[in-house]
Parts: C-alpha cells; sequence; structure tokens
C-alpha cells in the first residue's frame, strides 16, 4: 500500500491548481472535524479520569486539571479481586488463544492452499460456510459440555477450541497469503525429500511472518476485548477477565460513580490502544486484503 | 501391460501418500469443525425441540418453542423489531460514512496516514465494555451529549432512559466505528485505475457521472463485502446493549437485541431448549440473508473477468 498522495489521487484530473487548493483546503477541514469527533470521546474520558465526579458535570476540557491518580487507585481495589487478577487472566486468555490460532489456523491454510488431496475443495467450502456462523448456535450445547467436563470457571473453554482452529477467518486470511508463495519452492522441497509437515515449517512458515503477524494482533485484541465468551463461561470472580471485571464494576459502583469506571475502562483499553500504536499499519493491511480477496 | 500395472500402482501410492500428508495437516482443523461446531449446531437443533433446564434431562416437546417464539413471544417480536431497526440503520449510516470518508481520503490530499489511522482507531475500541460504559454516561440525563443537546433545544433526560431514543443511541456509537469498512473502501478505490477517470473528463463527464458510472460499479465488490459482514456483525451485536441497559435489553425492550434475548433466556430463565430454538431461527435468518445476498450479487456485483 502506497501513501504516496501523487499516486492516490483519483479525480483530480484536469482540474486547475487553485481550484484543487481549494477543493483540498474543504477537504481537510471536514476531515480534521470528523477527527475531532472520533478523537473527542476518547479524550475526554482520560480527561475525566482525573476529575471528580462533580467536576465532570458539563464540563466539555479534554485537558486535565490534575493527573490525580485517585479514581485509578481506588478502581483498581474497588472489587474482592484486584484489577490486576482480571489484568492477568486476560493476558493469559489472550496470548493462549493467539498461540492457538497462530499455530493451528495455520498449519490448516497449509493443506488447504498448498496440498492437493481428495475431498479438499469440500471442506474448503465448509470451513468458509463456517464463516459467517453466528457462536450463538453453538454456545448451548458448547455450555452444556463445558459444563459436565468441568471447566466453566477455567480458562480452557475460551482457550482450548483455539488450538483446533476453529476462527475460520485466520485461516482464509492465511490461505490467501500462502496462494503467493511460489510453488516451486515445495516443489523443490519435494524433490529433496521433504514431506508436507517439513514443508510447512521450513519453506511456508519463515515466509509467512507478516500474516502470522497480523493474525496474531488481531487474535490478542479480539481475545482482549472479548465479553460473550468469558459471561458465558467465566462466573467466579476469582477467574474474571478485564471486560466482566469492568462490567461487575458498573453493576457494584453507585450510579455516579463515573470517574472510577473511566479510570477502569481506560485501563482496560490501554493494551489494545498500544498494538494499534505500534501496529497500526499491519492491522489496516489485514483488514484491506481480506476486504479486497474476495 | 507389466509396466503400465507398475506405474499404475505408484500413481495409486502416490495418490494415497497424498490423502495421507493431507489429512494429517486437516486433521486439527476436522476435529474442532467436529466437536466445537458441527456437533454443537445439530445438538442446538436438538435441544430446540426440548424443554431443558440444565438440572433435568431434556424433554421432547416437539416444535413447541418454535409455535411459540413465533406466534405468541412479544418478547421476540421486541428483539426482531429492535435489532432490524438497529441493522436498518446503523449499516447504511455506517458504510455512507465509511464511504464518503474514503473518497476524500482517496483524492491523494497530506497526512492520509494520520487521518486513516484516526478514523480507525474507535473500530477497534469501539466494541469494548469500556466504550459501552462512556456512552452510557454520555447519554444519560446529566451526561455530556445531553448537556450539549440543550444547546440545541432538546430539553429532556438523557436518551439512554427514554424507550423511544435508548436504541439510537447504540446506532450512533455503531456509526462512529466506520473506520473498519471506511478501510476496506479505501483498498477498493485505490485498484480503480487512475486513467478511467483522466478518459471520462476528456470525454467531458461530469463528476457526479463519473462516480456512478465509474466509481461505483467498480465498487460493488466492496461494497457486497461490506454489507455482508456489517449486516451479520449488526445482527450479531450484543455487547454494547447489555452494558448500556445493565443486561436488561431496557427502557421497555427498546434495546433488547436479538442476542440479548437469546442470552436472558439460557442463562438468567436456564429455558435452554427456547434459548436454543432462538439460535438456530439465528442461523437460518443469517444463513438465508447471506443465500440471498450471494444470489443478488450476479445482478449488480461487477467482477472483471
Amino acid at each position: 500500500m502506497t501513501d504516496s498522495p501523487a499516486v492516490a489521487s483519483d479525480d483530480m484530473a484536469g482540474e486547475s491548481p487553485k481550484n484543487r487548493r481549494v477543493v483540498n483546503l474543504v477537504l481537510h477541514i471536514l476531515l480534521i472535524a470528523v477527527s475531532i469527533v472520533m478523537l473527542y470521546p476518547l479524550l475526554w474520558m482520560l480527561a475525566s479520569s482525573f476529575r471528580t465526579n462533580g467536576e465532570i458535570l458539563n464540563n466539555l476540557s479534554v485537558i486535565p486539571e490534575s493527573l490525580s491518580p485517585r479514581n485509578y487507585i481506588a478502581g483498581w481495589n474497588a472489587l474482592r479481586y484486584s484489577f490486576g487478577t482480571f489484568a492477568w487472566n486476560s493476558l493469559v486468555i489472550a496470548v493462549l488463544t493467539v498461540v492457538g490460532n497462530v499455530m493451528s489456523c495455520s498449519i490448516t491454510a497449509f493443506a488447504f492452499a498448498r496440498l492437493n488431496f481428495r475431498g479438499r475443495n469440500f471442506w474448503f467450502a465448509i470451513m468458509l460456510g463456517t464463516l459467517m456462523m453466528p457462536q450463538h448456535a453453538v454456545l448451548i450445547p458448547q455450555y452444556v459440555m463445558f459444563l459436565k467436563m468441568g471447566w466453566v470457571d477455567t480458562y480452557l473453554p475460551l482457550v482450548v477450541p483455539k488450538f483446533l482452529a476453529v476462527d475460520a477467518f485466520f485461516i482464509f486470511l492465511m490461505v490467501q497469503f500462502f496462494r503467493q508463495i511460489p510453488r516451486e519452492l515445495d516443489e523443490a522441497a519435494v524433490m529433496d525429500g521433504c514431506g508436507p509437515w517439513r514443508i510447512y515449517f521450513k519453506i511456508i512458515l519463515p515466509l509467512s511472518v507478516p500474516v502470522l503477524a497480523t493474525a496474531a494482533i488481531f487474535s490478542f485484541i479480539w481475545s482482549w476485548s472479548d465479553f460473550f465468551g468469558p459471561l458465558v463461561f467465566l462466573n467466579d470472580v476469582k477467574s474474571y477477565t478485564v471486560q466482566l471485571g469492568l462490567r461487575s464494576f458498573v453493576d457494584a459502583t453507585s450510579v455516579s460513580d463515573w470517574v472510577g469506571l473511566f479510570a477502569m475502562s481506560n485501563l482496560a483499553l490501554l493494551p489494545v490502544f498500544f498494538i494499534f500504536l505500534f501496529f497500526q499499519r499491519m492491522l489496516i493491511e489485514g483488514i484491506a486484503t481480506t476486504g479486497m480477496k474476495r | 501391460m507389466a509396466e503400465s500395472a507398475i506405474s499404475n500402482g505408484l500413481e495409486q501410492s502416490r495418490r494415497w501418500s497424498n490423502e495421507i500428508s493431507g489429512y494429517s495437516l486437516l486433521l486439527i482443523w476436522l476435529v474442532g469443525f467436529f466437536v466445537f461446531t458441527l456437533g454443537p449446531t445439530l445438538a442446538s437443533v436438538y435441544l430446540s425441540f426440548t424443554d431443558y433446564d440444565l438440572a433435568r434431562p431434556p424433554l421432547w416437546v416437539g416444535a413447541e418453542n418454535y409455535v411459540r417464539i413465533l406466534t405468541d413471544d412479544p418478547k421476540f417480536r421486541d428483539a426482531m423489531h429492535v435489532t432490524l431497526i438497529y441493522v436498518l440503520f446503523s449499516v447504511p449510516l455506517k458504510l455512507l460514512m465509511a464511504l464518503a470518508v474514503a473518497m476524500a481520503l482517496n483524492k491523494g490530499l497530506a497526512g492520509l496516514p494520520l487521518y486513516r489511522a484516526i478514523f480507525y482507531l474507535p473500530s477497534l475500541l469501539g466494541g469494548s465494555v469500556a466504550i459501552a460504559i462512556l456512552w452510557r454516561q454520555f447519554f444519560s440525563t446529566d451526561g455530556l451529549v445531553t448537556y450539549l443537546m440543550r444547546f440545541v433545544g432538546y430539553d429532556g433526560p438523557g436518551w439512554i432512559t427514554t424507550p423511544d431514543h435508548a436504541l439510537d443511541t447504540l446506532i450512533v456509537l455503531s456509526v462512529w466505528q466506520f473506520g473498519s469498512p471506511m478501510i476496506v473502501f479505501l483498498a477498493g478505490l485505490r485498484q480503480i485505475p487512475r486513467d478511467m477517470y483522466e478518459a471520462a473528463s476528456i470525454d467531458g463527464a461530469s463528476k457526479i457521472r463519473q462516480f456512478f458510472k465509474i466509481t461505483l460499479p467498480l465498487l460493488t465488490p466492496v461494497i457486497f463485502f461490506n454489507v455482508v459482514i456489517q449486516t451479520i456483525d449488526a445482527l450479531k451485536a450484543f455487547t454494547p446493549a447489555f452494558i448500556v441497559s445493565h443486561g436488561t435489553g431496557g427502557p421497555v425492550d427498546s434495546t433488547l437485541f436479538y442476542t440479548l434475548y437469546l442470552y436472558q433466556e439460557a442463562f438468567s430463565f436456564l429455558r435452554m431448549g427456547n434459548a436454543s430454538a432462538l439460535a438456530v431461527i439465528l442461523l437460518v435468518i443469517i444463513a438465508v440473508f447471506t443465500a440471498i445476498a450471494f444470489a443478488s450479487s450476479k445482478l449488480w456485483v461487477h467482477y472483471d473477468d
């Protein structure tokens, strides 16, 4: 993806330079206005987390008057278990999800993209079909199954399926990428007597770091932000993730303790925000390519 | 004769080794598919014909759950109503916003990466509990947006507590997350060759004509993708409504998203049979929508071949 303005421009052809400057200025003003609308809520929540509940009323400013951490300290220990417990649970689940998704989905994608075997197209079509499936269709039997196995209130219901390639989106993403790796590399490896597992480990994986990283980042963000899965499978406060902790914080605090909620909300958003800062380009390209290559 | 038999045998064993290695790599997915997708889906269909409360074994009741849901269930009607309104407003508004901004960004302005990043950030954060909490404050009676609306003459309670407007706050939240379809539009716009526009303007075609004759037709694959993905996402929306309404879907069922109703039936009332029927109906709705979308795509989606 190029970001050079000269390449990107589409229908500026045939316009005078002066006209173009006016159009550009108007566009910049509009885009800056939209940018403010997009960022303002986040900045306001950040500033408000340093204020008192009285101070946030009708206060439009996004510049905090002080940087007192009192809401953060109060919020951290507001529930029976500290926010640190929830963050640890979220982190463990997210990291295991990343490992599971990257391993299982890349092996599956390799089989679909590079191997010839009877029934491949049939299973590939089925896999694409599962892309559209709502998780609600499997929710209740899964819940009953995990309940009977004693897995409810553990990480297992949220993590084990990831090691069995249930996230079709990532398989799809990786298949697109693997197909672009030159076939000659596999053929040469077969000549040298390499089996499929060796080709997967020695050729495909090393050449696929970008797509594996994209899948890892999305896995982490989606797992960290997931609310529905933990809500169903984790009932014991000790096993809560950050999202569940926030939700009980909403229910436990008095209706108007917004600033405490904001402080913890900001902490919950922080990991995703940092990932966004560092891997923004990868995320954007991941979305752009899956949207394009149908 | 003998030679061809040998080569046939070799061919045969090579084919089998293809199958063995193929399925040895596909095994992980196959196990996951049968254990966590196909099996539970079939079990959902079975449970939907039963009464089941987890404590006692499922009791077969035939189509009773479906009959009740479809003919005599005001909550189901509320949930369908709320979800359809949400889909019908949030998806077009979000996609129009995404397309408009993508077209502005595609003009070759300076600062594109920065704008793109700013617009994308809410998509990444917006579905979370944290942002739903913020939205609750914004639209509560002493919230920030309610305060701002006083300047344009609105003088009433916060929209979160108003049955007529509670859903609007969630539609606004959805439109605020236009960044991800915007990126898909932007990628699509960049695939359109620039000389098509040059040729058109030499022929004297106006900007509006160029949009309808070049941009829109060539963008249809991307529009199709965005419509399908965003509609399915909207049908499955859960978290904002759950947080904003404290899990009730209130006030007066005005934010009772379909998935929220399903969740309540399953985990608040332990009516697992009924909830399974709701899950099957949702699956059918999404399958029918997807089938119609793909069938209709032959009529309006432009694929270059």
